[in-house]
């Protein structure tokens, strides 16, 4: 009776929750809340992927009103791989953020920050479930929403000028997500993303539905940070709250991936595009100068904070890179990657939450000789590192792998090579920040510093002991990422 | 075509124009709001505009009437204007914060505030 309703109490849960947070204010209660709801929506995420490999998609009908009319949840492998990225991601973090958090927040505004990440993961889950185009757009704006309020809890003043920016930016990509909606619902009159997939091939020489494609590759293109639409993200990462930036940089650009994914693949897969638009080309072209500007900005940046948040820029290249390829091994490689991506973005980014627990910076001169004083949080980001580069035996060679297949098997060699070429800059980014903690004498900053409390270092170590084990044991991603991809060109081609 | 045709909508891309225009060209960030606003109201307007039937009333069930304006547009846009106001009243209280940490809400001031630590 209850797991029949599973997809929507897996959205209700965590939103009813967020507004009990506000009740509740006393700062360690509302923490236990927000962990105990956190940690109830992973097996529900888990059970929904489970049943959807073990017996296909899964569709519930909200209030019981038949789709195109209702608004119907329509879990497919893809969704239901986001959802427990999502949620998983979130069970990390609320334990995580306790300690952070109290260094990091004033104590009477902790449970406005409780109540906006459960509204966040709300939010990012609806986006995933939703078989809906406007509704989308609802959960869309609640993630981005309750993400500006967030990232102004930062301590730095400059905090608020990235979430006022990242506003005006979410703002305007929302915006014209909406417009791209309504042009697909003029020319067809209806909203369903499984309805409209069959009734827009149809018409796809329209200028309308053009048009529509237009504004919702812009639009969410923005909320992915697609070179050049990234602008907002390195300032928004770099001043949020440590907690936050794990949280984001996890969960939010990849779950505008997966939206994108659904308009690109789903909602337009059918149709050939070169004959219009080279749409995918253009994807291809920023993807790659995304990898090679964030990977050689990154290379620069004395805040490791903000370094990270500009390899951010170059990895989601690498998840487009996927996408563009337009076959099943290339959009598998996306999708790989957008899981391994959160895993060791995520872990890095508690890396640093820890740091700046201590030392109360993320300064590169001030990291110096860490490796001594806090050496099992170090060698997390050392994990973290190495993943990103892609070593063996770690996540990131896992996507990079399916990545170049996916390029040699299309015959596109050179961009084989500047992947190989990228990773290698990535190379150069995380050796300097290794070098300073490994082999620099402790400064001033660092000198007092100890090993970071257990409730940061174990949801840190959780998140790149899972990098390594799903980089040696692949099998599991590899087969929901290839079955999703296989999902979305199947009916095409 | 008679006369009001797509004046509608062109109407409504030089509505959104000018509100793109000001959140990009204005440094204010109060008039960066307001020219979001505008942005947004003008996508209200195009839905409101696809949903009208030419001779439809309003979409209330009544005697001898057979031709209604789409409802459906008008309900999306009831979403997407709390979702406005929820932007613009977000946005104005963190240009309160701005101008509390910084004593300006101009952007270029901001700028050299930040770049001198």
């Amino acid at each position: 009776m209850i797991a029949q309703h599973m997809p929507i109490i897996q959205i209700i849960l965590p939103l009813m929750a967020a507004p009990v947070c506000l009740i509740i204010r006393h700062p360690h209660v509302v923490w236990i809340w927000a962990v105990a709801i956190s940690l109830l929506c992973l097996p529900i995420s888990v059970s929904l992927l489970m049943q959807v490999m073990d017996t296909g998609t899964i569709v519930y009908e909200l209030g019981g009103w038949a789709a195109p009319w209702g608004i119907e949840y329509r879990i497919d492998t893809l969704n239901a791989f986001v959802l427990v990225i999502v949620s998983a991601i979130g069970a990390v973090v609320m334990p995580y953020a306790r300690r952070s958090v109290e260094k990091e927040i004033p104590v009477s505004r902790i449970y406005i920050f409780y109540s906006m990440m459960l509204l966040c993961q709300t939010g990012l889950m609806g986006i995933a479930i939703t078989g809906d185009a406007f509704n989308l757009f609802v959960f869309l704006e609640i993630s981005s929403l309750s993400s500006y309020v967030l990232i102004s809890f930062g301590t730095d003043r400059r905090a608020l000028t990235a979430a006022y920016r990242y506003l005006i930016m979410g703002t305007i990509g929302a915006t014209f997500y909406i417009i791209g909606v309504g042009f697909m619902y003029s020319a067809t009159g209806s909203l369903n993303i499984h309805d409209l997939s069959t009734l827009i091939p149809e018409m796809a020489g329209s200028r309308t539905v053009q048009a529509a494609l237009a504004f919702l590759t812009v639009g969410l293109g923005l909320k992915v940070a697609l070179f050049p639409l990234h602008m907002w993200l390195p300032n928004a990462y770099t001043y949020a709250p440590s907690a936050v930036t794990v949280f984001l940089a996890a969960t939010a650009t990849k779950v505008a991936v997966y939206a994108l994914i659904r308009v690109t693949y789903t909602i337009f897969g059918t149709v050939d595009f070169l004959d219009i638009v080279p749409a995918r080309d253009l994807l291809m072209g920023m993807a790659l100068i995304a990898m090679f500007v964030g990977s050689a900005v990154a290379i620069y940046q004395v805040n490791i904070k903000r370094m990270l948040a500009y390899s951010s820029v170059a990895q989601i290249g690498y998840m487009i890179l996927g996408l563009s390829f337009d076959t099943v091994n290339g959009v598998a490689a996306g999708i790989i990657h957008l899981f391994n991506h959160a895993m060791m973005k995520g872990g890095l980014f508690m890396v640093l939450g820890a740091v700046m627990y201590r030392i109360g910076s993320v300064h590169l001169h001030d990291m110096a000789g860490l490796g001594k004083k806090m050496p099992l949080t170090m060698a997390a980001f050392v994990g973290g590192g190495l993943s990103l580069i892609g070593v063996p035996l770690t996540v990131g060679f896992v996507s990079k792998w399916y990545l170049i297949q996916a390029a040699l098997e299309k015959g596109w060699w050179p961009v084989a090579a500047l992947i190989v070429v990228s990773s290698l800059m990535a190379v150069i980014y995380v050796w300097r920040v290794v070098e300073v903690i490994y082999m620099k004498p402790a400064g001033q900053a660092a000198e007092n510093a100890t090993e970071a409390p257990m409730s940061l270092l174990i949801p840190t170590w959780v998140l790149i002991g899972a990098a390594v084990y799903f980089g040696i044991d692949a099998t599991t991603t590899v087969d929901v990422a290839v079955a999703a991809a296989e999902a979305l060109l199947g009916g095409a081609r | 075509m008679a006369f009001p045709g797509l004046l509608n909508y062109w109407l409504i891309i030089g509505l959104m124009m000018i509100g793109f225009y000001i959140v990009i060209a204005h440094g204010n960030l109060i008039k960066k709001i307001v020219g979001l606003n505008v942005f947004q109201v003008s996508v209200f307007l195009l839905y409101i505009t696809m949903g009208k039937v030419e001779g439809g009333t309003a979409p209330i069930l009544a005697e001898g009437i057979t031709a209604y304006s789409n409802p459906l547009p008008h309900v999306l846009i009831l979403t997407a204007i709390v979702v406005g106001v929820a932007t613009t009243s977000l946005g104005l209280a963190l240009v309160v914060r701005i101008r509390n940490a910084y004593g300006s809400i101009e952007e270029d001031e901001l700028d050299v505030q930040d770049d001198r630590p």
